[in-house]
């Protein structure tokens, strides 16, 4: 059983706390839907799960041990999804996807990844001839081209249309049988309603004038 | 060293498509230097003289025209961000995209010289010490430009901060490059300007992917 989980983060942006004392735990299987206003610190939160910042207070930790310990080794184990796309625009789709799968390891599961949302016949295309929607299926493609246990996504909805979003769905329903881990921030349904919702809002901290 | 292949294919592949770039910094290189003998005068042995010196400091502002482009696109679209996120330490792309930088940029200008050269009448003694120079010295120009360029992601008007951040880095490379050459046609022995580059660049090696990885990470937490 593997289990993420993270304990009393704290995370400040500028001046301002943007949550304080959050915990949460993800186990094998499982998903985790953030939720909550925006600003309220979802895509944050993720990005310290990622390990792209450091949290001021608190620890995370995959299995006990803390992730700042051995940064690649975590990395190996998650894909993140965020706002940017990171498609190149002179790349067509099937260069786009295979490049980032073979900085992961030799084995590429391009057709599969091509596949499950509905961009075969894109294969060809540039990377500037895309739309939001198209860019967005192409970056959700390139986390199934090269398998890893977490999936970290920051609105993975936004742009797709209800085909995608249902190929989504398909994705993390068959990504969680295998035994891998969701924790995904999302204002749509994304099929997680069996998922532990971790509500941002009560991480909030209020400042009131006394 | 796969992963390091495919970084550099990929930023080969991105240069060639988009074209122009290398292109770019030897028509200016060329440019730059031509106009020398316009402003100076066409006096043989004056151009001689000055020749050294000019081909230097327009190849080192040719090397930094690109230098903004290095990692600028990549972190604007995301590339940088997942780059960061590979079981590979991040070191290692960012030598990788070095090394496609000078493939573009240094390669191109080195190609260039020998016929600046010519245009500007350096000595026969100087010609062979001026195209070893630039050999060495500009992957090490690549190298301390890559520290500037991830300095200046996320800021506005970064072009001029890296060139402020990163010409008087040059400094030492110019004037070991000059010397050498200037060394040449007086008949002294190169060897050891020859040997300090080398040196340079053996130092730059190590030092500035890991600056540079450095100052990408920081980059990415805002």
């Amino acid at each position: 059983m593997a289990l993420f989980a993270g304990k009393n983060l704290l995370c400040y942006r500028g001046e301002r706390t943007v949550f304080a004392d959050l915990s949460f735990r993800c186990e094998t299987g499982e998903a985790l839907v953030l939720r909550g206003p925006n600003g309220t610190g979802k895509s944050t939160l993720l990005r310290l799960m990622a390990g792209l910042l450091k949290a001021h207070e608190g620890r995370l930790s995959w299995e006990g041990e803390d992730i700042t310990e051995e940064p690649e080794e975590h990395n190996a184990r998650l894909h993140y999804v965020g706002h940017a796309d990171a498609v190149k625009s002179v790349l067509n789709v099937k260069e786009n996807i295979a490049f980032w799968a073979e900085l992961r390891g030799p084995s590429v599961k391009l057709t599969e990844a091509l596949d499950a949302f509905g961009i075969a016949y894109l294969a060809d295309v540039p990377g500037r001839f895309l739309s939001a929607g198209q860019k967005r299926r192409v970056n959700l493609a390139r986390i199934i081209a090269s398998p890893a246990k977490l999936w970290l996504l920051d609105e993975p909805t936004t742009a797709l249309d209800a085909s995608a979003v249902a190929d989504l769905q398909r994705e993390i329903a068959r990504h969680r049988a295998n035994g891998g881990m969701v924790i995904a921030s999302t204002h749509a349904e994304i099929g997680l309603a069996d998922a532990n919702v971790l509500n941002m809002d009560a991480f909030q901290l209020r400042i009131d004038a006394a | 060293m796969r992963v390091f292949l495919s970084v550099v294919k990929r930023d080969l592949r991105l240069a060639q498509r988009q074209g122009m770039d290398s292109i770019m910094v030897v028509a200016f290189f060329v440019i730059a230097v031509v106009l020398f003998p316009f402003g100076v005068g066409p006096e043989a042995n004056i151009l001689a003289r000055i020749s050294s010196g000019v081909i230097w400091v327009a190849a080192l502002l040719a090397a930094m025209l690109s230098l903004e482009r290095l990692f600028q696109i990549d972190y604007e679209d995301g590339s940088l961000e997942l780059m960061a996120l590979q079981p590979i330490p991040l070191e290692v792309v960012v030598m990788a995209k070095i090394t496609a930088h000078w493939i573009t940029t240094g390669l191109p200008l080195l190609v260039a010289t020998p016929l600046l050269a010519v245009f500007m009448n350096l000595p026969n003694d100087g010609f062979w010490v001026l195209v070893l120079t630039l050999a060495i010295g500009t992957p090490s120009l690549s190298l301390i430009g890559a520290i500037g360029a991830a300095l200046i992601l996320g800021s506005r008007r970064g072009g001029v901060l890296l060139s402020l951040l990163v010409l008087p880095l040059y400094i030492p490379v110019l004037i070991f490059g000059v010397s050498a050459i200037d060394g040449a046609i007086s008949g002294l022995t190169v060897n050891a300007h020859l040997l300090i580059m080398s040196g340079l660049l053996v130092a730059a090696l190590p030092l500035c992917p890991w600056a540079s990885a450095g100052a990408i990470r920081q980059a990415l937490e805002t």
